[in-house]
């Protein structure tokens, strides 16, 4: 609610805009004449709130009908709004996994579509849209409903994946699931000293495990700039567990608000355990995992995202290519701890290939992603930090921002004019925009 | 249980549904629309396939013709049943039931006498074979006649009278009748509306539904909090209720 009782809606970092979503099991009926569609508004920026001419989008998490399972090929079809969170209580002790996770399980399929998600196993293997889904039915912007595919419209097959829900509204997925010898992780965590140590373990780490991922002190600068936590981890072997069986999570539904204090008191002692933890543990620490914490450490603190008070935070995001070298890593970084006002974990990441889809975000290279509050100087610290990113060579994820210029933007991402000659075929009058779409490619409000 | 569903396709129904077959129970799903049964019973195979729904067969509760059709079907595929459900019902706004007298009209007859009428063949049934439960979504908007539910409660308050009855009337013959009393819960129904404090979701219904019809509870309010708004409601003097929008 804004302060005059207006209905609001927003993404994760609590950025709010009047309007509100219209839930339904109906897809088909509810898209006919939208603006937008929007999942569990997991990502944190604008992308999935209206322009500011409508007040209303689509909340497709009540179409979470499975519609086809193959158990013995894992071909999954299901409608948009089906979550990971629930794909994970179904499949998981049945052998199955995801074929790309983010880093929360609380996103529907239609949102990891439009996002084209990565995570840890990026490396391995890929992003969602681009390497694991099949087929998807879809709203057209004119209204009409189609079925598209790498094979039957690539192309608006490839603009839908990271397209940022601006096709189209996404009604059913099909998308491939991988088998898994075990339900269980095995990681092992390893203290690392700086930045170069960092990029140069993710990369080895990468030639082994599956998934990887680092946990950088953003506290830390000059010599112990970018020391922090490497993280590997592969399925473990049925012979590994010893036959255990996953716990079985209790929660009944996805997650409901909590009381401002309690976050502050969990978010704040986890923040201590991992300093401590950092200080105290042996260099390398290898245990068996549930699958929850190694994948979702941060859906355990539910609405962590609250603890930034009224004024919300934003992530920034972004991947440094290859050609701009060890370096770019830490000249990022040494802007980002001169500049301060960052959280004090940031997540770094290797990232192999570039993901099909038109304006999927990844591409090889090294992707950082940091927490800020949203403060007076916000959008000069993220101004400055695009232009960094921009003679860098590199581009940040539309999922996760709020606050890019457009003129940045386009700077970064030479792919764009395609993406906007798709729109331009099949929504010439963009009928289908979000608040993002409005901000950064001059959709009509 | 050998379950007769109708109104498994959405909302509470559907979250019910995915409870007793996710714990064994056999599911024969009712419902107004051939495909959306379908993707029903598709969607509860593939989350539980040992225990895959049993069938589908269509039924109005605008269509009082298609009531015995529906459950000779279901009887036939599980082998005679021993629980009714019934989550399927209509609502509208006061404001569109009062500019449309149309709409008033069907939603009355959808949720009193299609209602009543699918429980009178339900409950012959399960008498005939010496018992069993019907669970019945009725509402707490059927407590007291209240300016936002005019109509709609009106519809509802004649259902849970008439579920009273015959929990008075058959239970010593075995036929366990659980009127459930929703107060207001996040679906698809509810989703033009502002929510209320205490607004429940359907998981949780549905797990405190299935212990009421396990336990043979008369009357189950949920989320449980709305008994108690209820009782308050229900004393507040008229010329009180006159005044307040509640
Ligand atoms: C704690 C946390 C960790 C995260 N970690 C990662 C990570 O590791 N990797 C990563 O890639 N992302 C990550 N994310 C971001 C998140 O995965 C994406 O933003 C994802 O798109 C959110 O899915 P959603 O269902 O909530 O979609 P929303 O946030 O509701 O929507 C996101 C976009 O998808 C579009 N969309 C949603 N549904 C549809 C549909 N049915 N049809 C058309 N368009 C649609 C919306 O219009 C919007 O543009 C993380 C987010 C959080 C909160
Ligand atoms: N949500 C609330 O806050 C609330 C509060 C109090 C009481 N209730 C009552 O609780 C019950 C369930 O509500 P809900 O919110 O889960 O509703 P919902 O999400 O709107 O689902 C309604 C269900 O009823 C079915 N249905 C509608 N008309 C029908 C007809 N003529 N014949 C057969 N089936 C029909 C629908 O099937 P289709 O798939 O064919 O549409 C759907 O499965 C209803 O009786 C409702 O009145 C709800």
């Amino acid at each position: 609610m804004s302060d005059r009782g207006e209905p609001t809606v927003a993404g994760w970092g609590n950025l709010a805009v009047p309007g509100r979503e219209l839930l339904s099991e109906d897809l088909e009926r509810a898209t006919r004449a939208a603006v937008l569609s929007r999942g569990l508004g997991r990502s944190y920026g604008d992308s999935s709130l209206p322009p500011p001419s409508h007040r209303e989008v689509v909340g497709t998490r009540l179409a979470d009908r499975i519609l086809h399972w193959d158990g013995q090929t894992g071909l999954l079809r299901a409608e948009a709004g089906f979550s990971l969170w629930e794909f994970n209580r179904l499949f998981l002790r049945r052998g199955w996994f995801i074929g790309s996770t983010p880093g929360t399980q609380f996103v529907t399929l239609g949102g990891m579509v439009a996002s084209d998600v990565h995570g840890k196993g990026h490396h391995s293997h890929g992003c969602f849209g681009s390497r694991h889904v099949r087929s998807l039915r879809m709203r057209l912007p004119s209204g009409d409903l189609v079925e598209c595919s790498p094979e039957r419209d690539p192309e608006l097959f490839w603009a839908t994946v990271g397209g940022m829900g601006l096709t189209g509204h996404i009604l059913e997925v099909e998308c491939q699931t991988q088998a898994i010898p075990s339900p269980w992780i095995w990681s092992e965590s390893e203290r690392v000293d700086d930045i170069d140590q960092f990029i140069a373990g993710l990369k080895e780490a990468g030639k082994s495990w599956p998934f990887t991922v680092g946990w950088i002190d953003c506290l830390s600068r000059g010599k112990h700039m970018g020391r922090g936590l490497l993280d590997r981890g592969r399925w473990a072997t049925p012979e590994e567990t010893g036959g255990r069986s996953l716990p079985v999570t209790r929660r009944l539904t996805l997650p409901v608000m909590f009381p401002e204090w309690v976050l502050r008191w969990k978010l704040t002692t986890q923040a201590f355990n991992t300093m401590w933890y950092w200080r105290h543990v042996p260099r390398v620490k290898k245990k068996l995992c549930h699958p929850d914490s190694f994948f979702y450490p941060l859906d355990a603190i539910l609405q962590w995202n609250r603890i930034y008070g009224r004024r919300g935070f934003t992530q920034y995001q972004c991947v440094l290519p290859e050609e701009a070298g060890h370096g770019a890593a830490r000249r990022f970084l040494d802007l980002l701890t001169r500049r301060g006002g960052a959280s004090f974990l940031c997540v770094i990441k290797d990232a192999a290939a570039e993901g099909q889809g038109m304006l999927s975000f990844l591409r090889p290279g090294i992707s950082i992603a940091v927490d800020f509050a949203v403060r007076d100087d916000t959008q000069r610290l993220i101004d400055a930090l695009n232009e960094l990113v921009i003679a860098e060579g590199g581009r940040i994820y539309l999922s996760k921002d709020a606050f890019t210029r457009p003129d940045h933007y386009a700077a970064m991402d030479p792919r764009l004019p395609q993406f906007l000659a798709v729109r331009d075929r099949i929504d010439p009058q963009r009928v289908v925009r979000s608040a993002q779409s409005v901000r950064m490619f001059g959709d009509p409000p | 249980m050998r379950v007769v569903f109708l109104g498994a396709t959405k909302g509470m129904g559907r979250a019910l549904a995915r409870r007793m077959s996710e714990r064994g129970d056999q599911l024969f799903l009712l419902g107004r629309e051939a495909e959306e049964l379908q993707r029903s019973a598709a969607d509860l195979a593939a989350r539980h396939p040992q225990h895959a729904v049993v069938g589908t067969h269509a039924c109005d509760l605008a269509v009082s013709s298609t009531f015995a059709a529906a459950l000779d079907a279901a009887e036939a595929a599980l082998g005679g049943f021993d629980t009714v459900v019934v989550t399927a019902g209509l609502f509208a706004t006061q404001e569109a039931m009062e500019a449309d007298a149309a709409l008033a009209e069907q939603v009355l007859a959808v949720d009193f006498t299609g209602t009543v009428v699918f429980c009178e063949h339900a409950r012959k049934r399960l008498l005939a074979r010496g018992g069993g439960t019907l669970c019945v979504f009725s509402s707490v908007a059927g407590e007291r006649g209240r300016k936002p539910v005019v109509l709609y409660g009106a519809a509802k308050a004649g259902l849970s009278r008439y579920l009273e009855g015959l929990d008075h009337k058959f239970r010593a013959q075995g036929l366990k009748t659980v009127t459930v009393k929703p107060g207001f819960v996040k679906t698809g129904m509810t989703a033009g509306l502002k929510p209320p404090p205490f607004a429940g979701e359907p998981e949780a219904v549905a797990q405190q539904v299935l212990r009421a019809i396990d336990g043979g509870l008369p009357v189950v309010y949920t989320p449980s909090i709305w008994r108690w708004v209820m009782l308050v409601i229900r004393w507040l003097p008229r010329f009180v209720m006159r005044k307040i929008g509640f």
